[in-house]
């Protein structure tokens, strides 16, 4: 899967969560990720698309963009990176 | 039993209880922290001299209820052991609370607890036409609700486009909660006027680009008690320390010279109009 030119190896959808649920859910994806490998997190405008990339950054994982697929959502396109 | 002098106690914190003889000591804390050796003094004095338990005031004190007067001498001379000073009531510079500010919160632009130390170290317990508090809060979340206190300090951030270190993620355009940015795809522009200097921008950006000037912005004249008004922000950012002080400074002069007794800051800008006092701290600021 590729998502603007980005190949994409997991998805995880967190438009179902509520914060700080969003995040969590998204940090288990990437948890279950190997370094380097790319995740896009599907996730909901408002709260989530503001707070959540902060979040990634946070936790040292590489913000590649940020996709409006404009239906009320967007995706995050993050790079794993490991300890 | 002698003459209880209730003013000299309530200065040292001495709070009189409903119940005769009987004081809630309120004790000094600075930013809303005490080490763990002062909590241990506190919970012992509390065991041996009150009633084993302590009370969390609305501004981050502690205060230890039913305190006989006859030994207040010896709570003292206890608390001062472990490290613990009695704090202040009446018409002086109370308690300076802060949140936990940059050094731990992820949300914070400025180092709260230094600044409350300095604010403490500066003026806590000056003799006033009233009370009068400050309080440090690091970021817009206002955790620390600083605009209710006097003095309000909040910390901000001035930012600024590193063109050559931006991805175009959009991340910022969304992290942005006053709609001041835009990002086309190549370039990203900031409506200054809209900024609310919450650094948002800075804590998301992915790549570093946008830059933050961190700073304090000053409010000016809040009150919570039996009137509620919210200070006012009255100077732009403030970026360095010596300037700060030197406005903290001319605001609590122009209290001390021109409050009546038992006038709250509020009330003073409001008697005699508050474009004098904005000239005054304009200077300030300007030096």
């Amino acid at each position: 899967m590729e998502l603007a030119g980005i190949a994409i190896d997991e998805t995880v959808d967190i438009t179902d969560k509520v914060c700080p649920l969003t995040f969590v859910k998204a940090k288990v994806a990437l948890d279950e990720l190997e370094d380097g490998e790319v995740l896009a997190i599907r996730m909901n405008d408002g709260e989530p698309v503001q707070n959540v990339p902060r979040s990634v950054k946070e936790e040292g994982h590489q913000i590649l963009k940020l996709l409006d697929n404009e239906d009320g959502t967007y995706n995050l396109i993050v790079k794993k990176v490991g300890d | 039993m002698a003459q209880i002098d209730y003013g000299a106690l309530k200065k040292g914190g001495f709070m009189r209880q409903k119940q005769k003889g009987y004081f809630s000591l309120r004790l000094q804390v600075v930013g809303g922290n005490l080490t763990a050796e002062n909590i241990k003094t506190v919970a012992e004095v509390a065991e041996r001299y009150g009633k084993g338990y302590v009370h969390m005031t609305s501004r981050q004190g502690i205060e230890i209820p039913f305190i006989n007067f006859d030994d207040i001498e010896e709570v003292k001379k206890e608390l001062a052991e472990g490290g613990v000073k009695p704090g202040v009531c009446g018409p002086r510079v109370r308690t300076v609370t802060a949140c936990q500010g940059s050094e731990i919160c992820p949300s914070g632009c400025i180092d709260t607890y230094t600044l409350a130390k300095e604010l403490d170290e500066h003026y806590f317990g000056r003799e006033l036409p009233h009370k009068f508090k400050f309080g440090v809060t690091g970021c817009q979340n206002n955790c620390l609700k600083a605009e209710e206190n006097d003095i309000g300090i909040k910390g901000g951030m001035e930012v600024s486009w590193v063109a050559d270190k931006c991805i175009n993620c959009g991340v910022c355009e969304k992290a942005c909660r006053e709609g001041a940015i835009k990002c086309t795809g190549t370039e990203v522009t900031l409506e200054a006027d809209k900024c609310t200097y919450c650094g948002r921008c800075v804590k998301s950006c992915p790549t570093d680009a946008w830059e933050g000037n961190s700073g304090y912005l000053v409010s000016f004249g809040g009150l919570f008690g039996n009137k509620i008004y919210k200070g006012e922000q009255l100077l732009p950012i403030i970026h360095d320390k010596e300037t700060l002080f030197r406005v903290t400074d001319a605001a609590i002069d122009y209290f001390e010279e021109n409050a009546n007794a038992g006038e709250r800051f509020r009330f003073t800008l409001q008697r005699l109009g508050e474009e004098k006092f904005r000239e005054k701290i304009k200077a300030a600021y300007e030096g």
